[in-house]
């Protein structure tokens, strides 16, 4: 057999810790490889040893059969490997075109070519069905269609191997749809791929094989046909997976929130939260389903005060919160876990110790008379990294460090152990293996049952469907609908939230 | 990015290779490096007049230093040093020519004085910077000319009687030492460099220890966490730039109060604020790196005014020698890449 890649017995340590310890990956032309494991597992160190960030301490690399020394992402690009990383890696001032030519652009005499760039990004991006727009601005495009920009840029650097690092937790169902739409074509025109994502219906879906690795060690490689989730969840686990929460009937009790008339405008000024009214008692999830930039993100940003409302009225427990400080809020009882984590919810330069008191560092016993108290803060992430399974190699590691997953396992228990009065989830489990998002859809539950409200959004409807005890349905910036999951169906979601059902109609039922 | 280790290393090795590149520049225009080197080291610190020259020189470059490295922990580039030690060192001056009162309230006041206009000289950018998003660099960079000239005129027309200097300090208002002047056969040497000691062990205590500080690193490094973690931006960054103009002005107050005990007319600026950027990057701009750098400065710019006229080698090639190490600490990934090659090699 043919391999295109061959990563034999890679091992490759971090100071205190082995992320790879002998694992083998063999890549056949023209399939679509997936990369399993839990959060932490070393998913993204392999795949970075093999596009040249990472050297491996022990194990060979062979292309297309020939033993290679991958010690730069140049030398990558040159052997044809190209990879687009889960933090996306463009220039948000640049357009397409000049973010992908970035480092070899065109020349005419001495002066970039920038007729041809476009030219030929465009003819890439025909070919692959990308319709990427390559005039267009990075900040002004969608996150679906900044990832086709890193998809283009290392089509033209001539990638015949394409990893992907979980490329579809932050699409949403529409773009992961599409995405799966490019992988076939990038298949049919020959290339081969690997990709990582803890999705295991996409794997079942799309992937031809597959390799499980489970704390750094490679535990199988085997067909995807044939597979089932549970066998896979076990594998990668370790342990059986029941992939459904077991939670009680809700007890709703007081209101803890309520939202009136809320008008709410976005960055540049346009309004996206119209005339808002909402609810949610104590002892209830609410989940919010709609299909992104239909106001959830101001919505969530008004609540939390880190965005100004134009009108309208929010209260907590009867107290009104929309002049509040984002200190204030936080300290009335509100807690957060943002959509984006390295944005909002992480100091990557602070060690997770520090992380973990990010918000409650100047309280005590963190601070006393404004002098840290270090013990007090380590105690803390100490406590919290094991009640919430951060795989760290202490409380001291750069929050960087981490693997994606674990440091969303951090952001959320920092904010569920504040035991907030309104507990705000957004996407809470993008990017978590199965075992620890069933761990953390227990934990929301387990703060309802305490008395609690919890606002979940999520842009995944099983998650949706299974999780909240009602669902409110935003549509162009209003709730169009509130439906218990119960009564409804993915069809009857996917309809609302298209906005092609409205409330007039009658036929929605109130909750 | 680094290892501990190699935080240590770099700066180190960067040093050795300054000066192992100077001796190389020495040779090739037909000096002898060793008379050279030798001559630096005599000249600042062969005998206890030329050691107390050196700590006094090496005060101001403490400040400067810890300036810097204060706003760049806390995410910030202050590049106005230069200017607002200048305003620093006339306040002080002023308010000891100004004042008659007894030395234990006097020369707090004096000192403080430096404090409070470099802090005052650094709000306007960390203010424009917070309210408008002025980017701090070219704010200070004019600062720094607005403070030259400012300073200037005031010596000139306000503080003396159209001269080129001031009158100097009285006793009450002068960190002069009688007893360091004794015990180095009469250096300039001054009761500064204990303020500047206790100012590293204040910038440790601040960033690292207490509360403020961590809201001001925070800030330094992700604004947005910072604003969703409830700290107020805006606020963190203009004290950050108030601080660090605080430990700017300290420095200048030790000229004015120390060194030359008045304040003159600069044709040109000092350039301690400016050294004081690369005594930050030397320093990994850490406390004890500061002060460590600092005394690498001052033991080499002091040595370079003895070294012409003891080999010959002229006082050109220090300058040299700390270009020469700023570069490599400044491309620290070159020495890091050498590292790791060294070590692969190893095994
Ligand atoms: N630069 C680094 N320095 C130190 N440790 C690291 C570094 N990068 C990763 N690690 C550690 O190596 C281990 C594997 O991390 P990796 O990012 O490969 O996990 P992953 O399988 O991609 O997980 P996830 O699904 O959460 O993204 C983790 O324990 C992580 O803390
Ligand atoms: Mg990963």
């Amino acid at each position: 057999m043919d391999y295109v890649i061959e990563m034999l017995n890679i091992r490759k340590e971090f100071p205190g810790i082995v992320a790879n310890d002998n694992i083998t990956l063999q890549l056949k032309k023209g399939e679509i490889h997936a990369l399993l494991g839990e959060n932490g597992a070393g998913k993204s160190t392999l795949m970075n040893v093999l596009f040249g960030l990472y050297q491996p301490e022990k194990g060979e690399i062979r292309v297309k059969g020939e033993k290679v020394n991958i010690t730069s992402p140049n030398i990558a690009n040159d052997l044809g490997i190209g990879m687009v990383h889960q933090h996306f890696m463009l220039v948000d001032t640049f357009t397409v075109t000049e973010n992908i030519v970035l480092g070899m652009e065109p020349k005419k005499g001495f002066t970039i070519d920038m007729k041809k760039a476009e030219r030929d990004v465009k003819e890439i991006s025909d070919r692959y069905g990308l319709r990427v727009d390559p005039k267009a601005k990075i900040a002004d495009i969608s996150v679906g269609m900044q990832q086709r920009a890193e998809i283009l840029k290392t089509l033209y650097r001539g990638a015949e191997i394409l990893i992907f690092d979980e490329p579809t937790a932050v699409l949403t169902p529409q773009e992961i749809k599409e995405l799966i739409q490019i992988f076939r074509t990038l298949i049919a025109e020959g290339k081969s791929i690997i990709l990582i994502t803890h999705k295991l219906k996409e794997i079942i879906e799309v992937c031809d094989r597959v390799t499980v690795i489970r704390k750094g060690v490679g535990i199988d490689t085997l067909d995807v046909e044939g597979a089932t989730p549970n066998q896979l969840a076990s594998l990668m686990v370790g342990r059986e997976v029941l992939f459904r929460t077991e939670k009680t009937e809700a007890e709703p009790k007081d209101v803890v929130l309520q939202i009136s008339k809320l008008n709410v405008n976005d960055a540049r000024g346009v309004r996206a939260v119209r005339d808002l009214d909402l609810t949610i008692r104590a002892g209830e999830i609410l989940g919010i389903a709609g299909v992104d930039g239909n106001g959830q993100t101001e919505l969530i940003e008004a609540i939390t005060g880190l965005t100004k409302i134009s009108s309208g009225s929010i209260k907590l427990s009867g107290k009104e919160l929309s002049s509040y400080k984002t200190r204030k809020i936080t300290e009335a009882g509100v807690g957060h876990i943002p959509q984006d984590r390295h944005k909002h919810g992480l100091v990557l330069d602070f060690p997770i110790g520090d992380n973990m008191v990010l918000q409650t560092y100047y309280q005590r016993p963190y601070s006393k008379l404004s002098m840290l108290n270090n013990k007090e803060i380590n105690k803390q992430a100490k406590k919290l990294i094991n009640e919430f399974d951060v795989r760290t190699p202490s409380e001291y590691t750069q929050a960087r460090a981490l693997s994606g997953g674990n440091q969303q396992k951090a952001i959320i228990g920092r904010e569920i152990d504040r035991d907030p009065d309104l507990l705000i989830a957004a996407q809470p489990t993008r990017g978590l293996d199965v075992g620890a998002i069933e761990f953390i859809h227990q934990r929301l539950i387990d703060q309802r049952d305490k008395g609690k409200a919890v606002l979940l959004l999520s842009f995944e409807l099983d998650e949706i469907l299974n999780v909240s005890d009602r669902i409110a349905v935003i549509y162009e910036g209003n709730i169009i609908a509130v439906v218990n999951p119960k009564e409804t169906t993915e069809q009857e979601l996917g309809l609302l939230m298209a906005g092609s059902k409205k409330k007039e109609e009658g036929d929605i039922k109130h909750v | 990015m680094f290892s501990r280790t190699q935080t240590i290393l770099i700066p180190v090795i960067s040093v050795v290779l300054g000066l192992l590149i100077g001796a190389v520049v020495m040779l090739v225009s037909g000096y002898n490096p060793i008379e050279g080197y030798s001559a630096l080291l005599r000249g600042s610190l062969g005998d206890s007049f030329y050691i107390g020259e050196t700590i006094r020189q090496i005060t101001p470059y403490i400040f400067a230093g810890l300036a810097v490295a204060f706003a760049f922990r806390t995410g910030l580039f202050n590049i106005g040093v230069e200017g607002q030690l200048l305003v620093g060192w006339i306040a002080s001056v002023w308010v000891g020519l100004a004042f008659d009162l007894p030395k234990i309230i006097h020369l707090p006041m004096a000192v403080l004085a430096g404090a409070i206009a470099g802090a005052l000289w650094a709000f306007i950018p960390g203010l424009l910077k917070a309210k408008l998003r002025v980017h701090e660099v070219i704010v200070t960079i004019m600062m720094n000319y607005i403070a030259l000239h400012l300073v200037n005129y005031l010596v000139r027309y306000v503080i003396s009687d159209q001269q080129n200097t001031t009158s100097r300090v009285p006793e009450s208002a002068s960190l002069k030492s009688p007893f360091f002047e004794a015990l180095t056969e009469f250096s300039t040497m001054h009761y500064g460099i204990f303020l500047a000691l206790a100012g590293a062990i204040i910038y440790y205590v601040i960033l690292e220890k207490t509360s403020t500080g961590f809201e001001l690193r925070s800030v330094g490094f992700n604004q947005n966490a910072s604003q969703y973690a409830g700290m107020n931006v805006n606020r963190n960054i203009i004290l950050s730039m108030v601080i660090s103009g605080a430990f700017a002005g300290l420095g200048g107050a030790m000229e004015g109060l120390g060194t030359f005990g008045y304040a003159f007319i600069h044709g040109a600026f000092s350039g301690v604020g400016f050294d004081g950027i690369a005594v930050a990057l030397l320093g990994g701009n850490v406390a004890i790196g500061v002060v460590l750098a600092a005394a690498l400065f001052g033991i080499l710019k002091q040595g370079a005014l003895i070294m012409p006229l003891q080999s010959g080698v002229p006082t050109e090639l220090v300058e040299i020698v700390i270009a020469i190490i700023i570069f490599f600490v400044a491309s620290s990934y070159i020495i890091a890449y050498l590292l790791q090659r060294f070590k692969k090699g190893a095994q």
